[in-house]
């Protein structure tokens, strides 16, 4: 026995060693993450990012360098404090601030410990930057606008956050990545792949060499450039007509699909939102709930669409059968149902065949087409609504288009279901739901869509998916943007639709907004809205709404205008329109009483009524005012509230 | 002729070829341990790993002079051996050479000798010659205290030395008075003195009392021939809670603040987890990097020369007391469990070879040998992994430096002698 002792204890101890070493080795480890291993320091390569062009070959953006200074906190020595931050130009608090957010980070990972240096600062610090251990600097490329213009296409690039970096692990703490517009949707052609170079450092953190010869070493794949669909100058001068509005318009070729304009209002210079001021300046831009300057009202606005969506109506009830161009409808300044009148209407001449129905948009004809539609073989009302609904839908509205843009919004086209929801099943009826007839009640949609339900009308049943990329270097558009997407109405029903629009320049509600030498088809539009303030559901001076397309065959450009509050289509939106079609087409404006009108005025004061806590008059009973005016007001305000101060 | 012809194969080829394995393996460790950047020549005297290729040269130099030896020699000459031995531990005192706190080294031109690595042989053939003498008898107290003699010598001189770690060593050899005869008691004692040891510290006096009063109860009433009276029970609690006391009063007082740490780490006494991380990034820094080294590893390791932590030298005294960390690192779980396996295969082979000697002089020497191997690679292996307090001893074969190498080598190969010779002993 005593023979075992030792030997027991042998085999013991071995056994105890295997059993520990596969805890260590097997069991308790991850997959070895190079990563992880704090052992190598990973040096990233950025390549440049893509440019950006507009369709003419116009530069928008470029890149500009930009140093930042990196901070690893475990490796961070004592230093002196002072120097430092007197060299950075940061406080002391700001120091210990950032230094223990980077830590709380990760102690063994880069952060930025400051972005954005000056050249001037670079050249000073890169000297000195040796003394302070764990400190570095690294460097990158920033923007360079080339433009003031299209911040809500063009997009900005700002630092990833942590949600990104779980998402997706190419991303480290501290890269840069498309925020808004081109810039995320093209992110991955326009960034390019970083480069990595592995190092094997010592325990003192000294680089000793390349980190297995270098074999996981990767070279950075520069970005490619890109050219958008933008025409830089059209955009430009929308942006500049939209002005003291708030609105969207959307401009899109009807042969392509290619957007050549698309401007939100209020907006902004995209280069705020470049360099050590752009969180600030973000900031700023996000928390300003009441102007929305990030919320892209071309794109994500939803609004009812008004008039326009009557041809979209006259259409259905051509390809239903319902109608014909020739049949008419009386119109009593409205609609009646018996003795109840369900909408209203201006004056104009009665009975309105088809064509007149459109040029003066009487509200009366709508009415009455929409609700054959949805009585057509006297039978299932919830069936035909579904029928009515697929056609609209096959305009692309009511759902998303599918585009290569970064925010986007369904709209809204009620199906059968919808009011079986709403109503109950077989507890409502036609005249419940007329207000669709005219581009009120559940219809919504966002300019986009109107501009693309435009570009479809003006292509006599077919449309390009919008998009904004025009070409990638080296590379070719996804196929989906050369596509036809047909429409479900055949293509004869077009031509009196599109001779309506036609007259509605001609002889209609757009007659005074003629261009000459260019043959415009349109349709106004005057959305009824309401906001609810103080829970109490207020109406608001109408949305003013005008879609049109030009030259009448072959089409050039399909454009859809929204201005909040502009009162009638006509007023803003059409002048704005024409404006626009006319810079297109011919390059210059010869419809100056416009451009000086539209420049002229604002609407600035429509903006503030719902917040100024008195009550306020809409449409007719108010007026448009004049910058002048507007400004005038606005210091008589601020004088009176300083001489005066506010006792409450 | 006939006879020497056949003395020659009669050496143990187990036992070399591992022992083989072992000190290449060791190499190609301190090789990938101390290299820095290119390994432009394997002979490269500036670095450890050239040195340790020309101390492997001198070994096999060594080894032919130590088979050549007339097996006898080393029975005869022991004493004289050891009084040699024990002569060049004293002579530190006056003409060491203090390196890292240690006074355990002779400088002799770029060189240095580390005498406590010999003194183990020295040592090991003392008892095995003391023990195997005819008069001896290990059940005697008188004979038991001059057997432990021989090894406290030694003890107490490296300890003087300030080299604690080579002290504990020499615990080694309780395995070997074990196996010759010294009464179960001891065992018995040893085991009850560690339990406690480790009690007192780890749950305190109050319940260390409290436990072993329950232990001496129940055996009072369990055992059927009561051989303990409660008087004597008594005084075994009183020398149990006394003995508690004073491992308290050592641990505080005695120890210095490093061994303090070190105990208190294995014992996990810090509880306070602001303290426990101060501490890893201290003392717990070697323990730490060494672990984070061989988990590194993986199953089949990161491969040879591509350690990334060996490379950057996070551990330190990796290619000495740390080395089994860059086994863990390149080899992996394979390259480490086979490192394990050929360890326990070697001292089992000794420990079998051993036991089959004719003489008693031989089997004792074997069973020192087999119980030294043991002890280094026990503390050594476990301090690596995390499972015994950091003690700086180092890993037979494995570890780079001349006088250990050529001290465990001797050590071995005496007993390869030793072993070829007993078909002579009648």
């Amino acid at each position: 026995m005593r023979k075992l002792l030792l030997f027991s204890m042998v085999v013991l101890v071995g056994l105890v060693f295997i059993a520990r070493l596969f805890y260590l080795q097997i069991y308790n480890t991850q997959s070895y993450d190079i990563y992880e291993d704090n052992a190598i320091r990973k040096v990233f390569t950025y390549p440049k990012r893509g440019y950006v062009y507009d369709r003419n070959g116009t530069l928008l953006v470029a890149n500009q360098p930009s140093y930042d200074v990196m901070v690893i906190p475990r490796e961070v020595e004592p230093l002196d404090t002072l120097e430092f931050c007197k060299l950075l130009r940061i406080t002391k608090d700001d120091f210990l601030k950032t230094f223990n957010k980077a830590y709380r980070y990760s102690p063994r990972l880069p952060s930025v410990f400051l972005s954005h240096l000056s050249k001037e600062d670079y050249a000073v610090l890169q000297e000195k930057m040796r003394k302070y251990d764990g400190f570095y600097i690294q460097k990158r490329s920033l923007r360079a606008y080339q433009t003031s213009i299209g911040a809500n296409v063009l997009g900005d690039i700002g630092e990833v956050n942590r949600s990104i970096i779980n998402r997706d692990p190419y991303y480290r703490m501290g890269d840069l990545i498309g925020k808004q517009g081109v810039e995320t949707s093209y992110e991955k052609t326009l960034r390019g792949v970083k480069g990595i170079k592995f190092i094997q450092k010592d325990r003192f953190n000294k680089d000793i060499g390349p980190f297995d010869e270098g074999r996981l070493d990767t070279l950075p794949q520069p970005g490619k450039d890109i050219k958008i669909t933008i025409d830089a100058k059209l955009q430009e001068y929308g942006e500049r007509l939209m002005q003291n509005k708030r609105g969207g318009i959307i401009a899109i070729e009807p042969s392509s699909g290619e957007i050549l304009a698309m401007v939100s209002a209020p907006s902004y210079n995209p280069n705020i939102l470049v360099g050590r001021e752009r969180s600030k300046n973000f900031n700023k831009l996000y928390k300003d709930s009441i102007a929305k300057p990030l919320f892209d009202r071309g794109l994500q606005a939803m609004y009812p669409p008004g008039s326009p969506f009557k041809v979209i109506n006259a259409l259905i009830g051509l390809q239903e059968g319902v109608v014909n161009t020739n049949e008419t409808f009386t119109c009593r300044m409205g609609y009646y149902y018996g003795s109840r009148k369900l909408t209203g209407c201006h004056h104009h001449r009665s009975p309105a065949n088809m064509n007149l129905g459109i040029y003066e948009s009487c509200n009366a004809y709508f009415v009455n087409v929409y609700r054959r539609i949805l009585e057509k073989d006297g039978s299932n009302i919830s069936e035909n609504m579904n029928t009515w609904s697929n056609h609209a839908k096959s305009f692309g509205l009511g759902n998303y288009l599918g585009n290569d843009l970064s925010v986007g919004q369904k709209g809204r086209i009620p199906d059968g279901a919808y009011y079986d929801r709403a109503y109950e099943k077989g507890r409502w009826a036609s005249t419940y739901v007329v207000s669709n007839a005219i581009g009120q009640g559940e219809v919504e949609a966002t300019p986009i869509q109107l501009a693309n339900m435009t570009a479809a009308i003006a292509n006599r049943g077919y449309y390009y998916t919008p998009h904004i990329i025009k070409s990638i270097e080296g590379d070719t558009i996804p196929s989906k943007y050369t596509k036809r997407n047909y429409t479900t109405i055949d293509k004869q029903h077009f031509e009196p639709v599109v001779q309506g629009m036609y007259d509605v320049y001609n002889k209609g509600t757009a007659k005074h907004l003629k261009v000459s030498g260019i043959e415009i088809c349109g349709k106004t539009g005057t959305a009824e809205n309401f906001v609810r303030i103080d829970s109490v559901k207020t109406q608001l001076t109408d949305h003013s709404i005008f879609v049109a397309f030009a030259p009448k065959d072959n089409p050039k450009i399909a454009i859809a205008v929204f201005v909040e509050n502009g009162y009638w289509g006509g007023r803003f939106a059409g002048r704005i329109a024409s404006l626009m079609i006319e810079k297109y087409i011919k390059g210059d404006v010869t419809r100056t009483d416009f451009e000086r009108w539209i420049l002229d005025h604002t609407l600035e004061h429509e903006y503030e009524k719902p917040y100024s806590g008195k009550p306020f008059k809409i449409n007719g009973e108010t007026r448009v005012l004049r910058k002048e005016e507007y400004d005038q007001i606005k210091q008589a305000i601020i004088k009176n509230s300083q001489e005066e101060p506010l006792d409450q | 002729m006939q006879r020497e012809n056949h003395r020659g194969f009669k050496f143990d080829w187990i036992t070399i070829i591992l022992f083989l394995l072992l000190v290449g393996f060791g190499w190609v460790n301190i090789l990938s341990a101390s290299h820095s950047g290119d390994v432009v020549s394997y002979f490269d005297m500036s670095q450890p790993y050239g040195k340790q290729l020309i101390f492997i040269g001198l070994t096999f130099v060594l080894i032919l002079l130590i088979l050549s030896i007339e097996a006898k020699f080393y029975e005869r000459f022991s004493s004289i051996i050891y009084l040699v031995s024990m002569l060049s531990l004293v002579g530190l005192f006056v003409f060491g050479k203090n390196v890292n706190g240690a006074t355990s080294w002779y400088g002799i031109g770029g060189f240095t000798i580390q005498p406590s690595e010999f003194a183990k042989f020295a040592t090991a053939l003392a008892v095995a010659k003391y023990i195997s003498d005819l008069q001896t008898d290990l059940r005697s107290i008188k004979d038991q205290l001059k057997t432990v003699a021989i090894i406290f010598i030694p003890a107490v001189l490296i300890l003087l030395q300030n080299d604690a770690g080579s002290t504990i060593v020499y615990v080694a050899f309780f395995f070997v008075f074990y196996r010759e005869g010294l009464q179960q008691i001891y065992l018995i004692l040893g085991v009850i003195i560690i339990a406690l040891a480790v009690s007192a510290l780890k749950f305190g006096i109050v319940i260390t009392a409290v436990i072993t009063l329950v232990v001496i109860i129940l055996n009072f009433f369990f055992t059927k021939k009561k051989r303990i009276t409660i008087l004597q029970s008594l005084v075994i609690f009183l020398l149990c809670v006394s003995f508690s006391f004073s491992v308290q009063l050592f641990y505080k007082h005695v120890l210095k603040e490093h061994q303090q740490n070190r105990i208190s780490l294995w014992l996990r006494l810090e509880k306070d987890p602001a303290k426990l991380e101060a501490m890893k990034k201290t003392i717990l820094y070697n323990l730490n990097e060494s672990e984070k080294a061989i988990s590194s590893g993986g199953l089949t390791g990161k491969g040879f020369l591509e350690g990334t932590r060996t490379k950057g030298k996070f551990v330190p005294e990796q290619h000495t007391d740390y080395i089994f960390s860059t086994v863990g690192e390149e080899w992996g779980f394979v390259g480490s469990a086979i490192t394990v396996l050929l360890f326990v295969m070697l001292i089992i082979r000794i420990l079998y070879l051993a036991e089959a000697q004719k003489s008693q002089f031989s089997r004792v020497y074997g069973y020192a040998v087999a119980s030294i191997f043991f002890v280094h690679f026990m503390i050594n292996t476990g301090m690596v992994m995390g499972l015994i307090p950091t003690v700086g001893i180092p890993l037979p074969f494995f570890s780079y430096g001349g006088s250990g190498l050529w001290g465990f080598t001797i050590l071995l190969f005496v007993f390869v002698k030793l072993d070829s010779n007993k078909i002579n002993e009648w």
